[in-house]
Order: C-alpha cells, then sequence, then structure tokens
C-alpha cells in the first residue's frame, strides 16, 4: 500500500517537472521584461509613464477670491 | 488508512510541484550576451528618445520599433533615422533571442518578444506612438 503510495508520488511529480519545462513562463516573462525595460529606459523600477500630462489643473475653476461679502 | 495514503501522496506531488514552479519562476536576464545588448540599447536610447516624443519613431506590435513619420525628423537627422531604427530593432531582435536561448528554450523567443511588445508599450510616456491592429495610435 506504501509503495503505491509512493509511486502515485511519482506518477504525479514526473509530469508536473515536463510541464514547467515545456510551457511558457508568461509571469516569469512579464517581469523580465518590465525589468530590462526600466534598465533600458532607465525609469525607477516598477514607475509607470507620466500619468496624464494632458489635463494639468483642472481645478482651476475655483475663483481666487470670490465673493467675501 | 489507503485514502489516508492517497490523500498523502496527493497532498506532497501537490507541494513539490509547486516547490518545482517556485524554482523555475524566474528568468534569468543576467547573461552578458544580455547585459552587453542591454547597455547599448541604454545609450541608444538618448538619441531615440526625442524621436519618440515627435512621433517620428513608433512602438510596433510585434515588439520592435519602426520609422512612422520622417518628416518629424529635423533635416540634418533624417539621414540617420533608418540606421538607428535599424540598430535598435537588431538589438530588441537579439535581446529576445538571448533570453530565451540564455534559459534554455530558444523557441521561447517569439513569446518573449510578444510579451516584450506589450510591456514597451505600456511602459511609453503619453504621447509616444505605438501600433495596433488598427494602425499607429498616439498614448
Amino acid at each position: 500500500m506504501k509503495k503505491i503510495s509512493i509511486i502515485g508520488v511519482f506518477v504525479l511529480l514526473i509530469p508536473a517537472c515536463v510541464t514547467i519545462n515545456i510551457y511558457f513562463p508568461a509571469a516569469a516573462a512579464e517581469k523580465a521584461a518590465d525589468k530590462i525595460i526600466d534598465e533600458v529606459w532607465q525609469l525607477k523600477p516598477g514607475e509607470e509613464p507620466p500619468a496624464k500630462p494632458t489635463q494639468t489643473e483642472p481645478a482651476e475653476a475655483k475663483p481666487a477670491n470670490a465673493p467675501a461679502n | 488508512m489507503k485514502k489516508l495514503f492517497t490523500v498523502l501522496s496527493l497532498l506532497a506531488a501537490t507541494l513539490f510541484s509547486s516547490s518545482w514552479v517556485s524554482a523555475a519562476a524566474d528568468l534569468d536576464v543576467n547573461t552578458p550576451a544580455i547585459a552587453a545588448i542591454k547597455n547599448s540599447m541604454q545609450a541608444r536610447h538618448a538619441q531615440l528618445s526625442p524621436h519618440y516624443s515627435s512621433g517620428a519613431v513608433g512602438l510596433t506590435a510585434d515588439g520592435l520599433v519602426a520609422v512612422r513619420d520622417a518628416t518629424a525628423v529635423p533635416l540634418k537627422d533624417r539621414g540617420g533615422i533608418n540606421s538607428l531604427v535599424a540598430a535598435e530593432n537588431g538589438d530588441r531582435t537579439a535581446l529576445y533571442k538571448e533570453i530565451a536561448v540564455g534559459n534554455g528554450h530558444p523557441e521561447w523567443a517569439g513569446e518573449i518578444r510578444s510579451t516584450f511588445a506589450g510591456r514597451w508599450v505600456d511602459k511609453a510616456q503619453s504621447g509616444w506612438y505605438y501600433q495596433n491592429a488598427g494602425g499607429w495610435v498616439k498614448k
């Protein structure tokens, strides 16, 4: 019985190892890409591009010293 | 009893296989070949950056760069733009290949290239151009 379970472990383990070698590690590739792009473009790690330069100050609508009295 | 063993062995298998997964979770990008390409691209970026901003050069959907609007290049630089783009594309292609080969899977080069294609665009500054199915788009 013990033997069977040990065999079972191996039967499950072997395809697990093989699988990892076949499939493309997409998440790891993204991480690698980010690292390299950060270096090539000299961005700080994890830095996204400067957010929205188009709408710089939308809060301009407030009149400076409006109706006091 | 038998059931217990089965459950335990399944659990062990899961644990083992997940440790294999995490062992393989990183791609090695620190080979000398990759470092050399990276340095060359980093140095060239100073020249390419104004062309990205002006829209003269854009990021293509296949992880390369292309001349988008040569008229946006100052006349004196216009002759050099094609060789600049060609050099950058040579480095990029070599980079994707080296990452794949350096990790023992030359067949991954295509997928690495498409991963990069998406990430270049995501990290591009606003105002830069990139290519999608419909053509050039300003970010």
